[in-house]
């Protein structure tokens, strides 16, 4: 199964290079384990990592202001009709990928010949000029914190990746965008921020790597004072990492892939990887309680965190210790986690960290049906022998993973990817239009991975599961970082579409999943639109009493006046099934303003009490005034 | 919405294909329908391992043994047992037999049988997108082996079909149904948990795994009187369940109105609510029933209603959330929403059935005889209508009913006299003809040998045959005529006295026709509509006029609820004079009739039909529920 082993092994070798190269970069004080690092602006750079590698502060350098992710990195059908991914970042970069022309024409009814396109560049008479509070600005000025009124840093500021959001800013149409973006390069930075803040009655939205999908970032259009996003992503530096403890205390600013890369320096990760990795920030985790893909070995955010500091207008919130748990009444982290930026700015948080992994494995496992192979999801969940990810996609999804195919190099490997289908669906006699893949990812020392693998493959192969091999497993993964670009290929050829997730108890999980799948396409089909939607789901992470269940779901918006209304209209109803088949508002995307009507019989009346009550102590000014949440 | 506007779809005799090609291979031929999209193949007897593994049953057995203390193993065999003789085991080959037999005995006995095949498209279409219920109204035995008969007959999926235990009475028969898709429900298991869960986890594990369609009648038994009964909850809210908890996306219901042209039934039905006994199901006794093979039934109207969908009805009237915090399979009893849901959706699914009623001529005629008869009788004239006059009549109703929305299927293109005698000569059990008047055939003969008794209750079943004609055509005038009689009862013309009036009707009467619960001011404005639209009615600010030509309409609505109003008049009566002592419930029934036979005797009563006993059992449920008579326990 170990197809290219020695690969690993030279992977493996590398990974302890880096682990022994970190330990030797250590500080010459070698009693003390623990880094440390002070604000930039106290002018110290005494920083862990040698190689600096940040977001700049203007984004638009390196990033799209109305689509997903780089500048360098998108799909697009060339002359001949072939789709390609551009740039060179990610494995499938530069290459070509002959199926997935077919498989978006035949799934959408669209065609490469009508296309969409976007405003190529923003027009900054479509943006309002800043409301300024001069008293504010020029208080801040004096501080030296860098702050900027430019259109373009504002635009990008104003908004999150929710589909309405991209579709106005591909129509070059612009909202109420924030007024000055200000960048704090240190815990203090935010402190004065917000004292400043607070006496001159300017309202604050925290901006952390703007991959919001819940409308949480959208100015509230009543909002009358000045709004001054707070962009953190200057505070991007571990402070330091404690070995004994197996902790390190990081700038929340930091976006994960920076945190994991420079954790890898010394040897360690954190393990936390919510598919928005590449860009969400370590506060935007706390403030929205994020899930990462690994969460079967590292645990969700929550689970991570062990300290954390949150300027609010009170004052900073923090504990008074790094203690790995305590009975001390409700835990005040569970007001900062989720509290959406309307209580205060994560400034720093303590993490856990974990040695990294010696052994990496992905796997694939195909199902005859939907049916068996939630079953056997639930049943690892029950052993409690999860993989660091596992993950099931339905029919839909599994054709769109093999539509992404890149193009084999020879013909020896098409000859065997046509072996296998021939041994799936006629020997095995798997209905290719009912069959399902679950993709496996097994992390640890080498020898538990594998007694691990064998575990899981035992426990499938009793719900009629066929191990399919490391590729189709890593191609699963890879969907995951590329679906986002994806959507803005379909935005320019008439498709529009969404994900969106819920968690669910066991018992519910195939029958929210019809559901919702099946109200989607009626939705549609009610409100008119014109070809069979996408609508397809995935169960993502698994739970010992429930699961994540991820939906993704487009369609071929030709002949509609209003496309985003009626996407937003589908996606309302898919919610209400989601709910009254038992699932959650949310599992980690968050509230946000997109979902804050359900808050109420989400929580009931007590609980929307109990949120407000806090928000009135903390910030009874409202300065944290995005709206989000209650 | 004016019901003249109701669209219908055109009808197709399937007898006719039967009588110019071989009916045996139409039992053999290829029989491939389109099944559910979502179907789970399964066997009939995998069904039943699977209701037995189920949790619901699980739960319920745990529970029962805590209860009893009864081993859980022991409880086990019991679910085991029940089911045996529950479920049923469709069989293609029964079908098949029947296909050949019923093509026979059809033939024989009914001049076509038509069906809407734009239903039976609309139907196929449920069938493949969602879970489908079958709800066919219920006058005959013959209801369910003709639905079965005709869904094969159009190649559509065979129904299993919720039959009471009666069946099981004829041991040949009801293993032959049993293999027809027939499963047996026993009539009453009041607190019999066991039972219960058995039974609702078998119809929704055959719905939810798309297994058929399944079959039920909605009003619970063979209406006798061919009215609409009152609809039973139980199946109804069985098959709703597995939507409500999002065990499916949806269920599609189909009600099926199933309108005969002569019920096979007629003076059976009749004698049975005289209290004149009947006969118990038996295999021999059906094959004595031979001799009405020999006999016209003029033709059968099948018309298959648009599907309805349970999501749709219960769109912001049920809260489904209310099941997110108690595990699905834990009994509980059906919240308030629910249960008001569940029952309003059985009105409307009756009343779905009732407007897509064939009516023939013959049930205007009936009505018009019926009203003659009792104005004759009152006048003591004993002479009959001329034809020519009961013609006239019969178009002036064909007319009025239409303007009602009435589903009437009255050739236009022959002339009306003739349309009239050919009712009347397939009716010829029921009118006697002589000289060119028509009346019923109730007279007495010359020769009074027969106790007076006997020959009342020879003339009632002829007036109740009758009554059950014009029952038919209730549901199309019970509105208007409810207003009718209000304005003849109100105490002046006010507009708000009248509605008074009409709300305190309406309410009496709600055991005895459908009216939907909580729909008084919808019905009042329904009927004002009609009544205004045809000319009889004219609306001041305050007032209610009836127009010149208003009064013989009016006259004849009313006249039409007479009997029934005499009926619970004299109950109340009955209670009032007799029933000085409590009465147990079952020796009201004979303790009442006794009552008016006397009465009629006496001649003190014009309306025979108060002897039915479906109308008093109405009426003391009708005083029970007005909290004018008291139920005691023990």
């Amino acid at each position: 199964m170990a197809s290219n082993s020695s690969s690993d092994r030279q992977r493996i070798a590398q990974q302890r290079l880096r682990i022994i190269a970190g330990h030797l970069r250590a500080p010459v004080d070698s009693d003390s384990t623990i880094l440390a690092a002070e604000c930039k602006a106290q002018g110290s750079k005494t920083d862990v990592s040698s190689e600096r590698k940040t977001v700049p502060r203007r984004r638009q350098e390196i990033l799209k202001w109305n689509g997903w992710g780089y500048s360098d990195t998108r799909f697009l059908f060339n002359k001949k009709g072939q789709a390609e991914f551009t740039g060179k970042r990610y494995r499938l970069s530069g290459m070509i990928i002959p199926a997935l022309q077919n498989w978006f024409e035949g799934t959408f009814g669209a065609s490469v010949q009508h296309k969409s396109p976007a405003m190529p560049i923003l027009t900054s008479s479509a943006v309002q000029p800043p409301t300024l509070n001069e008293a504010f600005v020029d208080e801040l000025k004096s501080t030296g914190i860098p702050c900027s009124h430019d259109a373009e840093d504002r635009v990008f500021r104003g908004h999150g990746h929710c589909l309405h959001e991209v579709f106005a800013l591909r129509e070059g149409k612009v909202g109420r965008v924030p007024d000055i973006v200000v960048w704090p390069n240190c815990h203090n930075d935010v402190v004065k921020i917000v004292e400043l803040a607070c006496k001159h009655n300017v309202c604050l939205i925290p901006y952390g790597g703007g991959t919001s999908v819940s409308s949480a970032l959208e100015c509230p259009p009543e909002e009358t004072r000045c709004i001054v996003s707070l962009d953190t992503s200057q505070m991007n530096r571990i402070l330091w990492i404690d070995e004994k403890n197996l902790t390190a205390h990081v700038e929340a600013g930091i976006v994960g892939q920076e945190l994991e890369r420079l954790l890898n320096e010394s040897g360690y990760c954190t393990g936390h990887e919510p598919d928005s990795m590449e860009f969400s920030s370590l506060g935007g985790w706390v403030a929205t309680r994020a899930s990462g893909m690994k969460k079967n070995i590292y645990g969700n955010i929550e689970d991570l965190v062990v300290h954390v500091k949150m300027v609010t207008p009170q004052g900073v919130i923090e504990k008074g210790c790094q203690c790995p748990r305590m009975s001390t009444g409700p835990d005040i982290h569970h007001f900062i986690m989720g509290s959406e930026g309307t209580l205060g700015v994560v400034t720093e948080v303590t993490m856990k960290i974990r040695p990294m992994p010696e052994y990496q494995k992905y796997g694939s496992v195909v199902f005859p049906n939907f049916e068996q192979g939630v079953a056997c999801l639930r049943e690892v969940a029950k052993q409690r022998c999860a993989p660091a990810s596992i993950r099931l996609m339905d029919n839909e999804q599994f054709k769109f993973g093999h539509a992404l195919k890149p193009q084999v190099s020879s013909i020896f490997t098409s000859f065997l990817d046509g072996l296998k289908k021939f041994y799936i669906t006629k020997f095995k006699g798997f209905d290719p239009d009912r069959l399902c893949v679950a993709t496996l990812l097994f992390e640890g020392d080498r020898e538990k991975v594998l007694q691990h693998e064998k575990q899981v493959y035992d426990i499938a192969a009793k719900f009629g599961g066929l191990a399919a091999g490391e590729d189709n497993g890593q191609r699963g993964y890879m969907l995951t970082f590329v679906i986002a670009y994806l959507r803005d290929l379909g935005m320019d050829y008439y498709v529009i579409g969404e994900s969106f997730e819920t968690s669910v108890p066991w018992d519910r999980v195939l029958d929210i999943c019809r559901n919702v799948k099946a109200r989607i396409i009626q939705e549609c089909k009610d409100k008119g639109v014109q070809f069979s939607p996408l609508s397809t789901c995935r169960v993502t992470q698994t739970y010992d009493a429930g699961a994540c269940v991820y939906f993704y779901f487009a369609f071929n918006y030709r002949g509609l006046s209003d496309p985003v209304h009626v996407y937003e209209q589908v996606e309302h109803a898919a919610r209400e099934e989601i709910l009254a088949n038992g699932g959650s508002l949310s599992h980690h995307h968050g509230v946000g303003k997109l979902r804050k009507e359900w808050m109420r019989e989400t929580i009931s009346d007590v609980g929307m009490g109990m949120l407000k009550s806090v928000k009135n102590y903390v910030d009874p000014k409202n300065i944290f005034g995005n709206r989000n949440l209650i | 919405i004016d019901p003249m506007l109701k669209k219908r779809d055109d009808f197709e005799d399937i007898l006719e294909e039967r009588r110019n090609s071989s009916d045996l291979k139409y039992a053999l031929r290829c029989y491939t329908p389109v099944l559910y999209k979502g179907v789970t193949p399964c066997t009939s007897s995998m069904l039943k391992s699977m209701v037995l593994q189920s949790d619901q049953l699980h739960y319920v057995i745990n529970q029962v043994s805590k209860e009893t203390g009864k081993a859980t193993d022991d409880i086990k065999e019991e679910a085991s047992a029940i089911l045996e003789e529950m479920a049923q085991c469709l069989q293609l080959s029964t079908v098949r037999f029947f296909a050949f037999t019923l093509s026979k005995a059809f033939k024989t006995l009914f001049r076509s049988i038509c069906v809407n095949e734009d239903g039976i498209q609309r139907l196929q279409q449920a069938i493949q997108e969602h879970p489908v219920v079958l709800l066919p109204s219920h006058r005959s035995y013959m209801d369910f082996l003709l639905m079965s008969y005709i869904l094969y007959t159009y190649d559509v999926a065979l129904p299993v079909i919720a039959a009471g235990m009666d069946f099981m009475g004829m041991k040949f028969v009801g293993e032959m149904l049993r293999m027809s898709g027939a499963f047996f429900i026993r009539r009453s298991f009041g607190g019999d948990k066991l039972y219960w869960a058995l039974f609702s986890e078998y119809v929704k594990t055959m719905l939810k795994n798309g297994f058929a369609p399944v079959e039920f009648f909605l009003e619970g038994t063979r209406s006798r009187t061919s009215k609409s009964l009152t609809p039973k909850l139980g199946l109804l809210n069985i098959v709703m369940d597995p939507f409500l908890k999002g065990e499916v996306f949806d269920v599609n219901v189909v009600p099926v109105s199933i309108s005969y042209e002569r019920v096979l039934e007629e003076t059976l039905y009749a004698r049975e609510l005289l209290g004149i006994p009947k006969p118990k199901e038996s295999t021999s006794g059906l094959f004595k029933a031979r001799k009405i093979l020999s006999e016209d039934y003029g033709s059968i109207h099948v018309y298959f209603g648009q599907p309805v969908s349970v999501r749709s009805l219960a769109q912001g009237k049920v809260n489904r959330c209310q099941f997110n915090l108690v595990p699905r399979h834990i009994p509980r009893r059906p919240s308030e929403d629910i249960a008001s849901f569940v029952n309003d959706s059985a009105y409307r699914l009756v009343r779905a059935q009732e407007e897509n009623m064939v009516l023939k001529p013959w049930v205007l005629v009936a009505s018009l005889l019926l009203q003659y008869h009792h104005q004759n009788q009152a006048a003591g004239q004993k002479r009959g209508i001329a034809l020519g006059e009961l013609t006239a009549q019969a178009v002036w109703l064909r007319d009025l009913s239409r303007q009602y929305g009435a589903f009437l299927h009255w050739p236009d293109h022959i002339p009306p006299s003739e349309v009239v005698s050919s009712s009347l000569t397939l009716h010829r059990g029921l009118v006697r003809i002589c000289e060119d008047k028509v009346q019923l055939a109730v007279e007495q003969g010359p020769h009074s040998s027969v106790a007076p008794e006997e020959e009342l209750l020879s003339q009632a079943v002829i007036l109740l045959s009758c009554a059950s004609y014009r029952n038919q055509a209730l549901h199309v005038f019970v509105r208007p005529a409810l207003l009718a009689l209000a304005i003849h009862t109100a105490s002046s013309n006010q507009k708000q006295e009248v509605f008074n009036s009409f709300s305190f009707l309406r309410n009496m009467f709600s055991n005895e026709f459908i009216l939907c619960p909580g729909a008084t001011v919808q019905d009042f404005e329904e009927a004002c509509y009609l009544l205004v639209k045809t000319g009889a009615l004219q609306f001041t600010q305050q007032e209610v006029l009836v127009t010149e030509r208003g009064h013989r309409t009016l006259a004849f609505l009313s006249t039409m609820l007479d009997p029934f109003l005499q009926g619970y008049q004299v109950v109340c009566r009955f209670l009032c004079e007799e029933a000085t002592e409590t009465l147990t419930e079952k020796q009201f029934i004979p303790a009442v009739r006794k009552f008016i036979k006397k009465l009629l005797l006496a001649g003190r009563l014009r309306y025979m039909e108060v002897l039915s006993s479906d109308l008093q059992k109405n009426s003391l449920a009708a005083l029970l529920r007005l909290g004018a008579v008291r139920k005691m326990k023990g």
